[in-house]
């Protein structure tokens, strides 16, 4: 299997809170990796590293053996550091978010961030803007109209892949909640990834809507050959239809492996349940 | 449904497209009809400069986000760069008279190719200035482009830039439109046509870009940056190109304003036109081309002439001692006040003026609610007997 992700050693720290401290974890092709953990744990902080949002304080994160993001303690930091492999990267390489997504890392917001002021069929047609071939004047004199036309046809196979045609010409905010969360995904898709961060796509729903939502998930994994890796709460989505578990605690990586290993983990279960005062 | 969807746009398209030219007809029957003096004209000219700016703004502040006062500093540059260069040769050593050894600029330009120059040159500084400033967001970039503005209209003033910009004395004497065709077949047609037709043009390409990819991400950047980011939109290269855009064709607002006026100096580009650039915008809708448009229309109508009778002791026929000057100014207050309170979103809201729908809500006013009334007046009458 192919090694499509691979974050080695990266801490993030602000001001003298490490959120993630030394977190090495790796994504194969075609695989569905979950990162669990207690709430505050450092979950969407991995992600906004990997996303470019943040830059991690010390680390490196490649994508498709590729590095994209490299840094080391420096500045202010490198006398607050209070993380470890001080010294083992020398490089500063940050990226804009704008630019990971081009390289085709997708994500969805833990907070549905939908454009609210555009239909269903925008939101998604606006995410195919990132790999447009027509410059602003070939664009305002529809000069591009094929492209357009293209775009259009490739939506609406999206929007019909992902159960949301008949709905698209709504304003994105009007539709029921689990749809938006579908939304989320299919815009994030849109923008032609071949890695797909999903983060907490399931938070709030109930048992029926989850179920619903691991069915999608497979069902995107096979249809569009996607990498996903997503932040998960719900425990039955992510025991169900995770390939390996990631679990951290503090920032930490206390356990990983497949599903049945993670369940059986004592240490998951203390950074859940908490250690009984007793033993 | 898909193709009753399209057929219907297409519909109302060919129906605005038929108003627009009715429209025009309409300028070209005043044109051939009327003095260079009359008000209607007069009016018509400024809703036409006005509406150019006011669309540029909405482009900006209504569809990108950005809240931007920067609109009458790149008015000004597009303005004198215009009027520079269409100071008829025979009146140039009189214009620059007070000036120690008169105008170093020789040259000079057709006024459209000046006009374009315009909004160049407010393009070119809009640049310059978006590479600091756009990092700044809401209050800071209003706060950052209104000084920039004020900047600008000092500097123009500047004694050491006479032999181009006229210190501050006024650039006068500019040629025009009516002049400029003197004597063609169009002579006739030189009053308001040719600012219908610049500014038709001109919002033209405005509501072009903002149906284009490009217009979509702007909108998303409006909505939600975040996420417009994530999506792979490249916020910093985005907002420059909306800010550079809306400074060109303020800049081509500008040099239409130095046009109709045949003179131009600093004093009238202040904060404050920034200010009713801004209230036109805000009565008309954020978010609406044709609501810019129509507040355009509405705003420079009644300032200038509707409202007129409040100063002068008769209006609407009637006459008291309270109208006298500055009434006018304390009546459009009032009006203004009246839609912040009860018309937030403006007339139009982010709607557009569609013929096709308006046309709608006649036919159900007269097939519909007409017919509901009268029924319910026979039910009346009849219950009274």
């Amino acid at each position: 299997m192919k090694n499509i992700l691979d974050i080695e050693n990266v801490t993030m720290q602000f001001g003298g809170v490490v959120a993630v401290n030394n977190l090495s974890l790796t994504v194969n092709e075609g695989e569905i990796v979950s990162l669990i953990g207690p709430n505050g744990a450092g979950k969407t902080t991995v992600f906004n590293a990997v996303t470019g949002v943040y830059e991690p304080t010390n680390g490196r994160i490649s994508f498709y053996g590729e590095k994209i993001l490299e840094n080391y303690p420096h500045g202010k930091m490198k006398k607050l550091y209070a993380g470890e492999n001080r010294g083992m990267y020398t490089e500063r390489m940050v990226k804009t978010p704008d630019r990971i997504t081009k390289l085709g890392i997708a994500r969805t917001f833990q907070n549905i961030r939908l454009f609210k002021s555009m239909t269903v069929m925008e939101n998604v047609l606006l995410a195919m803007h990132v790999r447009r071939t027509s410059n602003y004047f070939t664009a305002t004199f529809c000069l591009n109209a094929k492209e357009e036309a293209a775009n259009r046809a490739k939506a609406e196979e999206l929007l019909k892949a992902v159960g949301l045609y008949e709905n698209r010409d709504d304003l994105a905010t009007s539709l029921p909640y689990g749809k938006q969360r579908h939304l989320e995904i299919a815009r994030a898709l849109a923008t032609q990834p071949t890695l797909l961060l999903l983060d907490e796509p399931a938070a709030g729903m109930n048992p029926q809507e989850t179920e619903e939502l691991t069915a999608f998930i497979r069902h995107i994994r096979d249809t569009f050959h996607m990498t996903i890796f997503l932040i998960e709460h719900h425990m039955n989505l992510v025991m169900d239809i995770s390939d390996r578990i990631y679990v951290i605690d503090f920032g930490k990586l206390i356990c990983s492996g497949t599903p049945d290993v993670v369940q059986a983990d004592k240490r998951v279960i203390d950074a859940y349940l908490g250690v009984s005062e007793v033993d | 449904m898909k193709k009753n969807n399209t057929s219907k746009s297409r519909l109302s398209l060919y129906c605005n497209l038929g108003a627009l030219l009715l429209a025009f007809i309409l300028v070209l029957v005043i044109d051939a009809t009327h003095n260079p003096t009359d008000m209607l004209v007069k009016v018509l000219q400024k809703v036409c400069v006005y509406a150019v700016v006011a669309v540029s703004m909405n482009l900006l502040n209504g569809f990108t986000g950005l809240f931007s006062l920067g609109q009458a500093g790149f008015m000004l540059l597009g303005a004198y760069t215009c009027a520079i260069f269409i100071i008829p040769d025979e009146v140039r050593g009189q214009v620059y008279g007070y000036i120690e050894g008169g105008s170093i600029v020789h040259v000079r330009l057709p006024l459209i190719v000046a006009i374009l120059l315009g909004g160049l040159v407010a393009a070119l500084f809009a640049f310059l200035i978006g590479l600091p400033v756009l990092k700044l967001k809401s209050d800071y970039l209003a706060i950052a482009t209104l000084g920039f503005a004020e900047i600008v209209r000092t500097i123009v003033t500047w004694e050491k830039l006479g032999p181009v910009t006229n210190g501050s004395f006024p650039l006068s004497k500019l040629n025009t439109f009516r002049k400029a065709l003197e004597g063609t077949p169009f002579e006739k047609f030189s009053l308001v046509t040719p600012y219908f037709l610049i500014a038709g043009i001109c919002i033209a390409v405005i509501v072009l870009i903002i149906r284009s990819t490009y217009g979509r991400a702007f909108k998303a950047i409006r909505d939600d940056e975040i996420a417009a980011e994530a999506m792979g939109i490249n916020l910093a290269h985005h907002k420059r190109l909306s800010f550079v855009t809306s400074s060109f064709f303020a800049g081509i607002g500008g040099a239409l304003f130095a046009i109709f006026q045949a003179s131009v100096s600093a004093a009238p580009f202040t904060s404050a036109m920034t200010y009713e650039i801004l209230l036109i915008v805000v009565i008309g809708g954020i978010g609406s081309i044709t609501g810019s448009v129509l507040g355009s229309f509405l705003f420079i109508a009644s300032s200038e002439w509707w409202l007129r009778g409040l100063d002068s002791g008769k209006f609407l026929g009637i006459s008291s001692p309270v109208f006298r000057n500055g009434f006018r100014l304390v009546v459009f207050s009032v009006i203004i006040m009246i839609f912040v309170l009860f018309f937030r979103k403006g007339i139009m809201g982010t709607k557009e003026f569609d013929v096709v729908k308006i046309g709608g809500f006649f036919k159900k006013l007269f097939t519909e609610t007409v017919p509901g009334w009268l029924k319910k007046i026979k039910h009346k009458e009849a219950a009274d007997q």
